[in-house]
């Protein structure tokens, strides 16, 4: 394991398997998180970013199979393959409340409607801390504030119901917090959000990770969004990494087909008024049964013979930037066609 | 809180009178009354039927005045003296033969349905947890036995296999002596050694049900996001199980809780009848059937006041349970 690295997935694969079938929500996927950076995953809906971020907590349901490698370096520099532990044993729910914490998807349904704010959030502290009641309470007020909530005092013991969406946001955000965790995965935090709260919840994650030296994985369908947060951006397609590289670089120059089309239909400030911003044409395939080729295939306008049968090799261009495609197979020759 | 259960409780009043006008009247809808069927009795025991007599019956239950002057004394004597008529078959006032009886019905219904409780948890979140296992497809299987189980069925077999296996009296609810002996400690613990057949019967009728609803409520909670994200917290799964996902489950079933007090209590006549329980659910069909209008006025009124009870009770419950009622 890198010594740079705080956590390195590699080849994880995870499926579900379904009275309809299997479900290859997962194919293969290899990463680092770099000990206090911050990295990205970004893919259409559907593409495995939750499922392959619930795997590094050992979240998924029990008809997941799982395999590959996680690899974690704890606290005391010991190295754990989070992928062999037992599903709800005390390792993980260690690593669960000290190490790895989650933002959720939803903040509408991630919090118990039935527990205050207070109760959900000193949980976590009265079980790994060792804190009292009253310290935790008392931590928690903290940590609201922290979060931005107005008036900490007297909301801490309210219920989510009572809380707006965008606060429920922060209240998850405190919850992660509270654990002192190393690594922060946030899943899409801000999709459930209205544009105004988005800025609003981006930054204060930003400013929290920069704050606590946060290794964090910050997952989203929308590449804009993350330009400035993350410094490696992986894109994910139909359970796979297609391209992987230092977010200017991918930005400026994307290379594998599907990052062409994301950067593409990004809705740009400078653009003419009612100007169309280009989709990627097709959706993306089912996850009952994918393709043995390349699984961009089947919506790419480049496809050539070779990509429907055989899945393309990883091909480095600069020293971190790597694609999946055929179109690169040949090097720089084949890159120029790309961008032609 | 305390204004709430006051403003329930002062709701109960006005329903409480429109069912007793109800339940009044329907008592009244059969024709004829009490006195046909004493003389029918007689005549069908030879008896001479003399007319006088029951025209003096007629008169001393004021069954000859119409019938809101009746329905106006009763509930007068109710209110004022907490009188709840005469029972023409008993020749005793109503409220010497109630208490008792409804008492029983109670006792026996409340433990058969913390019986089915102490059962059906454990089974269903048992069989939620472990959803599709062995263990939850046995459960499955003995749940629907009990469901197709006709309880005079049960109730015949547990008298067999106790008289049979255990040399234990079976039937009714008291060993002869304490039968008619007035409330003792004694009194009570042989109650306690009685109730259990009819708990057991009683009680299994409702069980497998119960599991199903559990378990398919739990189900329903376990895959919500909220425990997910309790989950990634590092709680323990039996911890988390019970924190989170019980709680919610159990709000659906608490609000059944309410009418099934009643229901029970009404529901165990046929049970109470093969065991020879001295309970309610006898007593009142059989002044239904003969027209012993007070008698049966009275039961139907208490258990009308009883389901209002039960379901202020569940109501609290709910409120306990659920904050997001009490904010409403
Ligand atoms: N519990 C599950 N059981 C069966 N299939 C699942 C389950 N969870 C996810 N999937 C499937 O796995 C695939 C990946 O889903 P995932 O939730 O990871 O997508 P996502 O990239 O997070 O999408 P979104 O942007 O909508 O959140 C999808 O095809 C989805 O239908
Ligand atoms: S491998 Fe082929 S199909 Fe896949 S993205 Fe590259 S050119 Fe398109
Ligand atoms: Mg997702």
């Amino acid at each position: 394991m890198n010594p740079k690295n705080i956590l390195e997935v590699r080849d994880l694969v995870v499926k579900f398997k379904l009275s309809e079938g299997i479900v290859h929500a997962v194919n293969g996927v290899s990463y680092d998180v770099p000990e206090g950076k911050s990295i990205g995953i970004v893919g259409e809906s559907g593409c495995g970013k939750t499922v392959s971020s619930y795997a590094l907590n050992r979240l998924l349901p029990p008809y997941a199979t799982l395999s590959g490698q996680i690899l974690f370096r704890q606290q005391d520099g010991n190295i754990i393959d989070i992928a062999k532990l037992k599903p709800e044993g005390r390792e993980i729910r260690a690593i669960r409340g000290r190490d790895i914490a989650m933002i959720f998807q939803e903040p509408m349904t991630s919090l118990s409607p039935v527990h205050t704010i207070c109760n959900q959030i000193s949980e976590a502290l009265i079980l790994f801390q060792g804190m009292t009641k009253k310290q935790a309470r008392n931590r928690t007020i903290e940590l609201l504030k922290l979060v931005g909530i107005p008036q900490a005092e007297r909301r801490v013991d309210e219920y989510p119901f009572q809380f707006s969406g965008g606060m429920r946001q922060r209240a998850m955000i405190a919850m992660a917090l509270a654990r002192n965790p190393r690594v922060l995965i946030a899943d899409e935090p801000t999709t459930a959000l209205d544009v105004t709260l988005q800025a609003q919840v981006l930054s204060l994650i930003q400013d929290l990770q920069n704050r606590f030296n946060l290794s964090m994985i910050l997952i989203t369908h929308a590449l804009g969004v993350v330009a400035h947060m993350v410094e490696t951006v992986n894109i994910m397609y139909l359970g796979r990494i297609v391209e992987t590289g230092p977010t200017m670089e991918i930005f400026e120059e994307p290379l594998h087909p599907y990052t062409q089309g994301l950067l593409q239909s990004i809705p740009k400030l400078t653009g003419r008024l009612g100007e169309r911003v280009s989709s990627i044409p097709g959706s993306v395939p089912s996850a009952y049964d994918i393709p043995k080729g390349c699984p961009f295939e089947a919506r790419c306008k480049h496809r050539m013979e070779i990509c429907r049968e055989e899945m393309p090799k990883p091909v480095t261009v600069g020293s971190e930037h790597t694609v999946y495609c055929h179109l690169y197979t040949g090097r720089e020759a084949a890159r120029d066609a790309a961008n032609a | 809180m305390l204004r709430y259960i006051v403003k329930r409780i002062v709701q109960m009043i006005p329903i409480l009178f429109m069912i007793s006008i109800i339940s009044f009247i329907i008592i009244q809808l059969p024709p004829g009354s009490y006195l046909n069927t004493l003389i029918a009795q007689m005549r069908a025991t030879g008896d001479e039927v003399d007319m006088e007599m029951i025209e003096a019956l007629r008169i001393r239950y004021s069954l000859d005045k119409p019938m809101h002057i009746q329905y106006f004394n009763w509930m007068k004597g109710i209110i004022t003296r907490g009188d709840f008529g005469f029972s023409f078959e008993w020749n005793r006032p109503v409220s010497h033969l109630i208490w008792e009886r409804l008492g029983l019905s109670v006792a026996v219904s409340v433990s058969a349905m913390l019986f089915s409780w102490i059962i059906a948890f454990p089974i269903a979140i048992y069989s939620a947890v472990r959803k599709h296992t062995l263990g939850d497809y046995f459960f499955t299987f003995v749940g629907f036995l009990g469901l197709s189980t006709p309880n005079f069925m049960l109730a015949l077999i547990l008298m067999f296999i106790s008289s049979k296996y255990f040399g234990f009296t079976v039937g009714g609810l008291f060993s002869p002596e304490y039968m008619m002996a007035p409330w003792s400690w004694a009194r009570f613990v042989d109650m306690l050694t009685h109730i259990w057949i009819p708990m057991i019967v009683v009680g299994t009728a409702g069980t497998a049900g119960l599991i199903r609803v559990l378990r398919n409520n739990l189900l329903d909670e376990l895959g919500k996001p909220y425990v997910v994200a309790a989950r990634s917290k590092g709680i323990s799964t039996v911890r988390l199980v019970f924190k989170y996902p019980v709680r919610l489950a159990l709000i659906p079933f608490i609000s059944t809780v309410g009418w099934q007090l009643p229901n029970m209590v009404s529901g165990e006549a046929v049970t109470a009848t093969v065991l020879s329980l001295p309970t309610a659910g006898p007593l009142m069909l059989a002044a239904l059937r003969s027209q012993d209008m007070y008698l049966a006025g009275s039961f139907l009124l208490l258990l009308a006041l009883l389901t209002m009870i039960g379901t202020l009770i569940s109501d609290l419950l709910l409120v306990l349970v659920d904050p997001r009622i009490r904010y409403e």
